[in-house]
């Protein structure tokens, strides 16, 4: 039987009849992919206007990016802010998890909202909000002010992707290691931590993540010598097109595929498929 | 072949009041029980009855509201889990997937500090016990779920606790595996004569097993017995329910004689109360006396004898069920064994027949639930 | 009963000696679990949930210190302000439709395919979602305009003569919008789809349903929690959104997070800007209220604590 007749679900329907489908489906995905992807050979373009594919292949921008003393500080500042975001939002959002998951307490809803409320309210308003507090206390423009605001952001993620491991976890096996004589926190180390391990490390990329691509918040409370990365460009963007722009995304896209590619590594072993 | 020994002597149980009420449900009522030193406990009862509860407390996983439970002479209702020292085994064996076998069972001696040397001969010797030897370097996900609990029951003893809890730890297995690990967890409690809490909702697994048997239900204890006692005289309506098949005939006591209906019945050991009262038909305790049309098979002047119509015979391979209906329309059944004497001159459909109950086998139960 | 036994328990001890120290127990052992979110919630609370109230407050002072409602007013009457939410609104709910039309084929078509294949074409819609944001503005930016890929294309195969507006302005936002949501509306969507027990379908077929009306009658029902879930996120997401369209729109689509930020930095008016995000805040939250009670929060967000 040819391809096209070939029935492909329960209820029998052929891939011939489906070809629509398959042409949408596939149309959209290019429609995904390519902006990302096309910037990288773009960057590699010797003219200021960014032909695609370039005529001449040349490492101009990143030269133009690697000489230039404002976006070298802003990616280590933009660095530095994502692993100490990692940092701090991970344990902290690890244990918020397993205190909501194990306790009884009647208020874990409510607790769990809470700490969920951070990515269900506008950027923005949590942008001028802190950025409102910082200058009263005189945190504004430094790093453990952006630090402390991008983790608020990052600790949503962490207690949904951890509980939601825990969730799919066998708690029977914490109650086993401690009617054999381990401790509450000895049993969570030594058993629960090691299977949810997976998780948490994709909590961890995650919260890095949201700390280096944050826009807003970075935009109000960074700033003079702690300006990120994206506040940065985002200035840039607004003004011209500045080509230097397509070398730091590609590194950027680099980046992100190679923390992509970790994370699913090690979130696949974690569940059982 | 070196097997793990009786060690130190086991430790007997005390439960007093023991209670546990979530919102408004009462999981443990006011529950009192004494398990002996070395003895083999079943808590046996339906889903909710609260014997999980019970156990859970026993191992300090569930804090009731008030009561005390003592090991021994030591208090020990407020002793967190992990400094109780009793073996546990799971009902899914909450085996660690991330270890090996010998990780799993050495688990505990490690956490008290044995040395290495030690640990591994202990380890070997628990699994031994369990007819494991030399499976210690396997992972978990290679075992069958036979030995997974045998591997779940290794890690419990190990450290040779002197209590040993297990909560429906057979229930995962099929039938024939399940009733050969019955028979090897009682002679495993016979050599180790540690004190086992089991509990199950099996009652054949806790007839087979138990050298008593606490029926729970609603969070009470509703009655306390060996398997005879509470097969042969439950006290009660639910325990006469629960275990076993019965059907139950109101039957009156009044200047004392029971009487069903008008009859007057023959009661070996009849009871104080007087009243509605109920009989309990056990359907193997019953005899076929009379069959209208082949004549008279035995009787005896102890017999108790009820007329009724067969209504239909099931064939169940090693056994057969008649259902008779009595002259007031109740259905009782008769089981009997499918030897060839029994089967030879079964009566069929439509039949009138006298079934017979021994005095010794009419049991008189209060109508009350409890 | 042993006797010894008995007689340990005095008749004189009280009916429920030790209720008190078993609850203090209870007490400390939930005050330590609870101490483990406190960090958590700690910095929530004074990080977010504090400089939200604050301009809260903000939002009903006036220049002079006191109480008014002059923000609020100024909004219900000025026209600008009218046009902006409508253009909010009007951007959301075209972003999301959009979204839907592209995202639930894609989604379907990826249910069906087996799970390695699935995994593979999943990552197309997994690396955006992990690129950041600003990246993807700026490369629909370059490639929108007028001298961009697009526009080159296009006319090379002759779609049409001279270069189209693409960029700073209604299409070139939308165009954004959509590549930056689709992802949250497909990975529900999929989701949702994977769990719908196969089965159904086999019934369905069984019992006489040709394939499109087993489609339209047991598989769309099943999977519209999901698509729920995830167009409420989208729809959510797009009422605050400010990079994109602040990017892309070329200030011609002004959305309420726009006003917002240019508000404080360049007319420095916080009780304006903070009016305006208390409405903001109002209105997503009316709106995650609302889809609550149609469908369970815990769904939504795949999360929420374990007995």
């Amino acid at each position: 039987m040819n391809w096209w007749k070939r029935p492909v679900s329960e209820t029998q329907i052929t891939n011939g009849g489906r070809l629509w489908l398959y042409v949408l489906a596939w149309l959209v995905m290019l429609f995904l992919l390519a902006p990302t992807v096309i910037v990288i050979p773009m960057s590699f373009s010797e003219s200021q206007y960014l032909e695609f594919p370039p005529r001449v292949w040349s490492l101009r921008w990143y030269e133009h990016y690697l000489e230039s003393p404002e976006w070298i500080q802003a990616t280590f500042t933009s660095l530095k802010a994502g692993l100490l975001t990692m940092l701090v939002a991970t344990p902290i959002g690890v244990m918020a998890a397993y205190g909501l998951f194990v306790s009884k307490l009647r208020a874990a809803s409510l607790i769990f909202l809470i700490l969920v409320t951070p990515i269900m309210v506008p950027v923005i308003l949590v942008a001028i909000g802190v950025f409102y507090v910082y200058v009263q206390v005189s945190l504004v423009n430094t790093l453990p002010g952006l630090v402390l605001a991008h983790s608020i952001l990052a600790i949503p993620l962490v207690v949904i992707v951890v509980s939601s491991a825990l969730k799919s976890y066998d708690m029977n096996q914490e109650m086993a290691a401690r009617s054999l004589g381990a401790s509450r926190l000895r049993a969570f180390m030594v058993i629960t931590l090691p299977q949810i391990r997976f998780s948490v490390i994709t909590a961890a990329l995650l919260s890095f993540l949201t700390s280096f691509d944050e826009v807003i918040v970075a935009m109000f409370v960074s700033g003079g010598e702690n300006s990120t990365l994206t506040r940065n460009m985002f200035n840039a963007l607004r003004d011209q097109i500045d080509p230097t722009i397509a070398a730091i995304s590609t590194i950027m896209i680099v980046v992100s595929t190679s923390l992509l590619v970790l994370a699913q590594l090690f979130g696949k072993s974690d569940k059982a498929e | 072949m070196s097997e793990i020994i009786a060690g130190a002597e086991a430790l007997p149980i005390t439960i007093r009041g023991a209670t546990k009420t979530y919102g408004l449900v009462s999981a443990l009522d006011n529950v009192d029980l004494d398990i002996r030193s070395g003895e083999f406990m079943t808590l046996l009862g339906p889903s909710g009855s609260g014997k999980t509860t019970l156990l859970m407390v026993l191992a300090g996983f569930t804090r009731p509201d008030h009561g005390s439970v003592r090991f021994g002479e030591r208090e020990i209702v407020r002793t967190p889990p992990h400094k109780r020292d009793v073996g546990m085994v799971f009902q899914s064996y909450a085996l660690f997937p991330h270890m090996t076998v010998e990780a799993n069972v050495a688990f505990p001696l490690k956490l008290r500090g044995v040395s290495k040397a030690d640990m591994a001969v202990r380890v070997e010797r628990a699994l031994e016990t369990v007819q494991l030897g030399g499976y210690g370097g396997r992972r978990i996900d290679q075992l069958s779920g036979g030995q997974r609990q045998r591997v779940a029951l290794a890690r419990a003893i190990v450290f040779e606790p002197r209590i040993l809890l297990m909560d429906e730890p057979l229930s995962a297995l099929d039938k024939k595996l399940r009733e050969q690990m019955q028979i090897e967890l009682r002679r495993l409690h016979d050599k180790l004569g540690i004190t086992t809490v089991y509990v199950t909702h099996d009652q054949r697994e806790a007839l087979t097993m138990s050298d008593r048997i606490a029926v729970i239900n609603h969070g009470r204890v509703m009655q306390l017995g060996t398997p005879e006692q509470i097969y042969e005289r439950p006290a009660n309506r639910f325990v006469a329910d629960f275990i076993g098949e019965s059907t139950f005939l109101p039957v009156t006591i009044s200047d004392g004689t029971a009487r069903f209906g008008d009859m007057p019945l023959k009661v070996a050991r009849m009871p104080e109360a007087t009243g509605e009262m109920l009989l309990m038909l056990r359907p193997e305790r019953l005899q076929l006396i009379a069959n209208g049309a082949s004549g008279v098979f035995e009787t005896c002047s102890d017999m108790n004898s009820f007329k009724g119509i067969v209504r239909e015979t099931v064939y169940q391979g090693d056994s057969f069920l008649m259902y008779t209906a009595l002259d007031d329309g109740t259905e009782i059944s008769l089981r009997g064994m499918t030897r060839r004497n029994s089967f030879a001159n079964l009566p069929t459909a439509g039949d009138e027949i006298q079934l017979g109950l021994h005095c010794e086998d009419t049991v008189l139960i209060s109508a009350k639930e409890s | 009963m042993s006797e010894a036994v008995l007689k340990n328990f005095a008749a004189g001890s009280a009916q429920q000696p030790n209720r008190a120290e078993l609850k203090r127990d209870a007490s400390r052992e939930r005050l330590v679990l609870f101490g483990l979110c406190s960090p958590a919630l700690l910095l929530v609370l004074v990080i977010m949930v504090l400089p939200v109230g604050w301009l809260f407050w903000l939002s009903f002072l006036g220049d002079d210190g006191s109480f008014t409602l002059e923000h609020y007013q100024r909004m219900v009457e000025s026209k600008s302000y009218a046009r902006i939410f409508r253009n909010t609104f009007e951007v959301s709910l075209l972003t999301t439709g959009i979204c839907i039309l592209a995202g639930y084929p894609l989604a379907y078509f990826l249910s069906q395919l087996p799970r390695r294949m699935a995994n593979l074409c999943l990552i197309t819609v997994l690396l955006p979602f992990w690129t950041s944001l600003l990246v993807r503005t700026y490369a629909w930016l370059v490639l929108l305009q007028r001298k961009g890929l697009i526009n080159e294309w296009a006319m090379d195969i002759g779609l049409w003569d001279e270069p189209v507006k693409l960029v700073h302005n209604l299409t070139g936002t939308l165009i954004g919008m959509v590549h930056i949501m689709l992802p949250f509306l497909i990975l529900p969507v999929y989701g949702s789809m994977r769990a719908i027990n196969r089965d159904y379908l086999k019934a369905a077929a069984n019992l006489g349903a040709s394939p499109t009306q087993a489609f339209w009658q047991v598989f769309l029902p099943l999977s519209l929690p999901g698509l729920f879930a995830g167009a409420l996120i989208v729809f959510v997401l797009c009422l605050g959104f400010f990079v994109t369209p602040a990017v892309l729109g070329g200030g011609k689509v002004v959305m309420v997070s726009m006003r917002i930020a240019t508000n404080i930095e360049l007319f420095f008016n916080w009780g304006a800007a903070s009016a305006l995000g208390v409405v903001l805040l109002l209105m997503t939250l009316a709106i995650l209220g609302a889809a609550t009670k149609l469908l369970r929060f815990d769904q939504l967000l795949g999360g929420g604590h374990g007995s």
